[in-house]
């Protein structure tokens, strides 16, 4: 059993959720991010979503193509990204799971960089903007490597193409609750329990959905209604209010962190 | 960085027909790389597309339209002065600097709209650099009464300020995007984000042969009619083919509007004048054939000019409209083919023969365009005097001056 299924199945014998949180690699520099996933990792997220940042992030909001912006600015590279999940391997066996554009893991060949990734210590690899239409040649290298490939599925996604989609997904199924970018909205889509049903249909993999959620009421919420909650902009949130002190953002991702993963328990 | 094409493929007879594939592939160019959100959409634009294309009636309407609104067919204009100048080839211009707005870009605009009115869409959104794509959206959603919202990177607004007032007085609304280097790339990425928003209510008219498909079809498609005029008025008056044709290339779309045709041409050759900015170093230019290498960026794989990690590199150009970092999938297929060939303009050469071309002829050429111009005059004065030569003069300079002025140290 990979890192990332057992982390669903061991929230699912704990009556909860699972807690999927996100933050953009070297955001704002290396070390107070791997300070950042430190202070996540230590308060009970069961999955980490690293953004590996990328200068042109279209499906992202404001919050994260800013969070990239700074990444990139602090120095974050290829090579550098792969440094830090060695780091988060000195200290965590908790599931690592790259939330990537696909010119980053292409442009020097594929294979290379899924090798590379393995060697890390990444459990999976969401790639944003590949459709498993396109999708071949690094479904193969990440089977290969076994490393998991992490699919998206839109509300606008329908059914026909929820099954293309399960029939190459492994690790889990990201159910992003709405039509739009990253971002931290007011209330929880509507729909979602519709929405997961549909997709089990399809595929017994863990269902975790994700955009706009940011508060232990909306976790909660999401919570009672799939098997993981995704949290990014409300977390890279704190980091941008904090830049002025670097040395508090850790300490203030620990707080909401614990927080938010006491709303996913049913 | 330059693909070699195993001679076997070079040797095929070129079908333009065949291609794209089901996918959206120009061989191993294009696709379609988006988010989820987004990859419904683009499948039902794409069979709206394909129904609209083998439509009779919404062939006849476009053709309509784009004789009333547009002002086609464009007239093909022998260029005396610049002929006798260069003392080589003749030198023909196709003038579609002469339609409404100012560009090629009507053509693409009408037909989109046309596409997205029958999808029931009532809300439109464009990216633009230059700015004619958005005034040539903003100008067919006034006519059709549709919303229209464009991007426009900050810098690009300052550089094409008369253009974001036309198409302001036209109903639109111009948003400014700030992030990343403030021109077109990053106006696309807005304009996608926006999509990905508002999918449902919402078509976004892209103004190039880019993207995924599929864009890079449909806009070819509904630029084809500049190298279909071409083909007839020149055969008509001078009873033969071209030797050679030339267009600027950004994006690409009057470019493989113009060439499409002739593709099958073996004697026609065609040449794409990409950006050279201040010279081929890194972030000073938007050559995407001289440093670029296999990618994939807003919704394509193709030439983009990236670093070693795969970021993608900031670009630079004089001329707004070609000032971005990826080319179209179909040119780099052709490229590979050996079909097309590219070359490159510098700023420099750009600002002299803009205004060259405005004293030996009275036309005032579109920086964009002035670079097809800058490669052009090079070949007429190496070409024989019974050899013809046309440009694809594809915007007017109006839109340019201010910025020209400026650079020349003129006060208006």
């Amino acid at each position: 059993m990979s890192r990332i299924a057992q982390a669903f199945s061991c929230a699912r014998e704990q009556n909860r959720a699972a807690f999927v949180a996100y933050l953009c690699a070297g955001d704002p520099d290396f070390n107070t991010s791997l300070a950042a996933c430190r202070a996540l990792l230590e308060n009970g997220v069961d999955v980490l979503e690293l953004g590996v940042p990328f200068s042109d992030p279209l499906a992202d909001g404001l919050t994260n193509q800013l969070a990239a912006q700074r990444a990139l600015e602090g120095g974050m590279t290829a090579a550098r990204v792969f440094e830090f999940v060695k780091k988060i391997r000195e200290f965590s066996d908790v599931p690592v799971v790259f939330y990537t554009y696909y010119n980053l893991v292409f442009s020097n060949g594929i294979e290379a960089y899924v090798k590379a990734a393995k060697a890390a210590g990444v459990d999976g690899m969401l790639v944003l903007d590949l459709p498993p239409e396109e999708g071949a040649e690094f479904s193969a290298a990440a089977r290969a490597q076994g490393i998991d490939s992490v699919c998206i599925v839109a509300p606008t996604t329908p059914d026909a193409r929820i099954a293309k989609i399960a029939a190459v997904a492994t690790g889990f199924i990201y159910y992003v609750s709405r039509e739009g970018v990253t971002g931290v909205r007011d209330q929880v889509a509507v729909g979602i329990p519709e929405a997961v049903a549909r997709i089990r249909v399809h595929t017994q993999l863990p269902i975790a959905v994700g955009f706009g959620i940011g508060t232990r009421a909306q976790v909660a919420e999401v919570a009672a209604q799939a098997d993981g909650v995704v949290v990014g902009s409300a977390l890279v949130n704190i980091i941008k209010e904090n830049l002025a002190a670097r040395e508090t953002i850790a300490p203030a991702l620990a707080a909401k962190a614990a927080d938010l993963v006491a709303g996913t328990r049913r | 960085m330059t693909a070699t094409p195993s001679p076997a493929v070079a040797a095929e007879p070129i079908d333009r027909f065949s291609l794209p594939d089901a996918g959206g592939h120009f061989g191993r160019y294009g696709g379609v790389f988006v988010p989820e959100t987004l990859m419904t959409a683009l499948q039902d634009l794409g069979a709206v597309y394909e129904k609209a294309r083998l439509d009779p009636a919404f062939q006849a309407e476009l053709k309509n339209h784009l004789k009333e609104f547009a002002g086609r067919p464009t007239e093909l204009y022998f260029a005396e002065r610049l002929t006798r100048h260069c003392g080589g080839a003749k030198i023909y211009l196709k003038r579609e600097d002469l339609l409404h707005t100012g560009a090629h870009k009507i053509n693409n605009a009408l037909g989109q709209a046309l596409l997205a009115l029958r999808m029931g869409k009532k809300r439109i959104i464009a990216e633009t650099g230059a700015g004619q794509h958005g005034v040539a959206t903003a100008a067919v959603c006034a006519k059709f009464g549709l919303e229209c919202v464009v991007y426009m990177g900050a810098v690009d607004m300052e550089r094409q300020s008369l253009n974001v007032f036309r198409m302001r007085l036209m109903g639109a609304e111009v948003r400014a995007v700030t992030s990343g280097q403030k021109t077109l790339k990053d106006a696309v990425n807005e304009a996608m984000r926006d999509w990905v928003t508002n999918v449902r209510s919402t078509h976004y008219i892209l103004g190039s042969a880019l993207g995924s498909h599929p864009y890079p079809m449909m806009v070819r498609d509904f630029h084809r009619v500049i190298g279909q005029e071409t083909k007839a008025q020149l055969l008509a008056r001078e009873g033969r083919l071209p030797d050679e044709m030339i267009a600027c290339v950004g994006g690409g779309s009057n470019a493989i509007g113009f060439f499409f045709d002739f593709l099958e041409d073996k004697s026609v050759r065609l040449v794409g004048v990409e950006a050279g900015g201040r010279g081929i170093k890194r972030g000073e230019h938007a050559a995407r054939f001289e440093g670029g290498k296999l990618g994939i960026l807003q919704g394509a794989k193709t030439y983009i000019l990236q670093d070693p990690d795969g970021q993608i590199e900031l670009t630079h150009s004089v001329s707004a409209g070609l000032d971005y970092a990826a080319i179209g999938p179909e040119h780099a297929y052709y490229r590979d083919r050996q079909r097309i060939d590219y070359a490159y303009a510098c700023d420099d050469e750009v600002m002299e023969t803009f205004q060259l071309v405005s004293r030996l002829e009275g036309i005032i050429p579109a920086l964009e365009s002035t670079h097809a111009f800058v490669h052009g005059l090079k070949r007429a004065k190496a070409m024989r005097s019974d050899e013809i030569l046309v440009i694809n003069l594809s915007g007017r300079g109006d839109k340019d001056v201010n910025q020209v002025a400026k650079i020349l140290g003129v006060s208006l």
